[in-house]
């Protein structure tokens, strides 16, 4: 690499670095700060984080938020792995012709946009309202259902069954283990990053969802942390410093299950064009 | 074939074994994406507030082409798609050609830090992108001082600004998220290819368009399938920075949709039929894509 090169390369990608990185600083050091000095641009951290933190907890329903994203996240993140691992390992262990039809047909459910399902959706939990109210509008079951099962996840788990060997699954057969034996006592303990992979991205983009629980969540006491900062954010005479801290801690467990699995979540990621 | 106690042979059992694991997952997604699928056609054809709805026949699609909001909103998401999907996949492109070489110090940090935006909430980080980009922001006082505009740009309240800002948005949020495909798909590529090339006398851009491009092919393909319908998808941020304003200057099909279902008064007949719009210019533009990407095999 010629010097000029060299020189560009670093220039460039520290610039990329700087312009991603700028805006989680300075979200962090303005929740230190009071809402005046937010705006007039301090970039030092400040003394005002419990201060911030004591007003957000008064003013708002934080913990209730904070406490039904992480009951709804959990929750899908663990039956969405397990239905579509389960799925993806029928469609792969037990191939067969019209299978693979069905799954065709699974899989162009991915081009379909949410757009133009959230009316039908809205207009079904507000039908099941009337003689089901547990799964109904405003519950964190009409939440969860419609983002439990992607084709996404199916063919994700389809895709890694691949490498699982077959051999296995005689000998589970050979040792007198039911069909679901084989599958919970030796694939799913051997496909653990597999499981990690579809997990951490599931838990994202169930804690980060926005429009469906805009739609079917109505009463305060249901909001989800994104509700609540999308609320604060659109206020008249918003307190910064507030509302970064809110936004601080909405994306702490999202980037600590960043920072803890990196290399799964990429791998995930990569998993799903492999 | 031996049949067993139940009459079945082994192989019809373990067959109808395999259909008892798929069942619960193609339950759902009937349920969930395919029924509602049809539930939309049906409604795009009645018309009604709330739930009184009759059928009108094509009213819908009729209204539709004459419908002043909607073709600016599809021109809005079509500004989108054109400008900002290759501005990223080229960024992302070229970003992770630079990270690929192995002699590059720092490459981890790089990669994390240029990755990072991808662990926000798309609510969280546009309303960051709304403070930053107010009037009074961050972004406009630092202009301002370094001397690079004399009066404060109206990123959020101006019609042009207000689309650069939504754009840069995305771009901030999605690019590293396109380069980790990118940077895997590099890592699989002989580096002898690049030597012979280089031997050859081949400049580093004739490598990155003879080479490079041509093996990430099915890769840029997928990235840029998966960004123009997360384009056309668009609503968080469109919702959070702008609001669709100032006029109608950055709505978005989907917060269209969304303004018709649950902001005026109800028409979910006709939003229905909005919606189906962005079905069919999915399917369009995949299949168009794919035919770019095809005929030079």
């Amino acid at each position: 690499m010629s010097k000029l090169k060299r020189v560009f390369t670093y220039a460039f990608l520290g610039g990329a670095a700087f312009v991603s990185i700028f805006p989680f600083l300075w979200m962090v050091v303005s929740a230190t700060n009071k809402s005046v000095e937010v705006t007039k641009g301090r970039l030092l951290p400040g003394s005002h984080l419990l201060d911030n933190f004591r007003k957000l907890a008064e003013s708002t329903d934080l913990w209730t938020s904070l406490w039904n994203s992480a009951k709804i996240s959990v929750l899908t993140t663990i039956l969405a792995i397990v239905i579509a691992s389960l799925a993806g390992y029928g469609f792969e262990i037990y191939r067969s012709r019209a299978k693979d039809i069905v799954f065709s047909i699974l899989l162009l459910s991915m081009m379909i946009p949410f757009a133009a399902l959230m009316i039908p959706l809205y207009r079904m939990f507000a039908n099941i309202s009337g003689s089901l109210p547990a799964i109904g509008i405003d519950t964190m079951a009409s939440v969860m259902l419609p983002t439990i099962t992607t084709a996404f996840l199916i063919f994700f788990f389809r895709q890694n069954s691949k490498m699982f060997p077959k051999d296995m699954v005689e000998a589970g057969r050979i040792d007198g283990l039911s069909e679901l034996g084989i599958f919970f006592k030796i694939f799913m303990p051997t496909m653990k990053t597999t499981y990690a992979a579809a997990g951490i991205i599931t838990f994202m983009s169930s804690w980060n969802n926005y429009l469906w629980p805009l739609i079917v969540l109505q009463s305060p006491e249901q909001k989800t942390i994104p509700l609540l900062i999308s609320n604060l954010g659109s206020g008249y005479s918003p307190d910064y410093g507030l509302i970064m801290l809110a936004i601080v801690i909405a994306t702490l467990p999202t980037a600590l299950v960043f920072f803890l699995m990196q290399k799964h979540f990429v791998a995930g990621m990569m998993g799903s064009v492999k | 074939m031996k049949a067993d106690r139940t009459g079945l042979s082994i192989r019809a059992k373990s067959n109808l074994t395999g259909w008892s694991f798929i069942l619960i997952a193609v339950t759902m997604i009937a349920a969930f994406y395919f029924y509602p699928m049809v539930q939309a056609l049906i409604l795009s054809f009645k018309t009604g507030t709330g739930s009184n709805l009759t059928y009108t026949g094509g009213s819908n699609y009729v209204r539709l082409l004459s419908d002043k909001t909607f073709l600016t909103s599809l021109s809005n998401t079509f500004i989108y798609l054109i400008i900002q999907v290759p501005v990223m996949i080229l960024l992302a492109l070229f970003i992770s050609v630079l990270l690929n070489d192995s002699k590059l110090k720092f490459r981890g940090f790089f990669r994390t830090a240029i990755f990072l935006p991808c662990v926000t909430s798309l609510v969280a980080y546009s309303v960051v992108f709304k403070y930053l980009f107010a009037a009074d922001g961050l972004v406009n006082s630092l202009l301002l001082k370094l001397s690079v505009i004399q009066v404060p740009i109206q990123w959020i309240t101006d019609p042009f600004w207000a689309k650069i800002t939504i754009i840069i948005a995305i771009t901030w949020r999605w690019t590293g998220y396109n380069m980790i495909f990118y940077l895997s798909a590099l890592q699989n590529i002989d580096s002898s290819i690049y030597e012979a090339a280089r031997i050859d006398g081949a400049s580093s851009f004739k490598q990155f368009t003879k080479i490079t491009v041509p093996m990430l092919k099915p890769i840029i393909l997928f990235t840029s399938i998966t960004s123009t319908i997360g384009t056309l998808q668009l609503f968080d941020e469109v919702m959070n920075i702008t609001k669709g304003g100032p006029g109608n200057a950055t709505l978005s099909i989907s917060q269209y949709i969304y303004n018709l279902s649950f902001k005026y008064t109800a028409d979910f007949g006709y939003a229905a039929t909005v919606s189906y719009s962005i079905v069919v210019i999915i399917v369009l533009l995949s299949i168009l894509q794919f035919k770019v990407a095809g005929d030079k095999k």
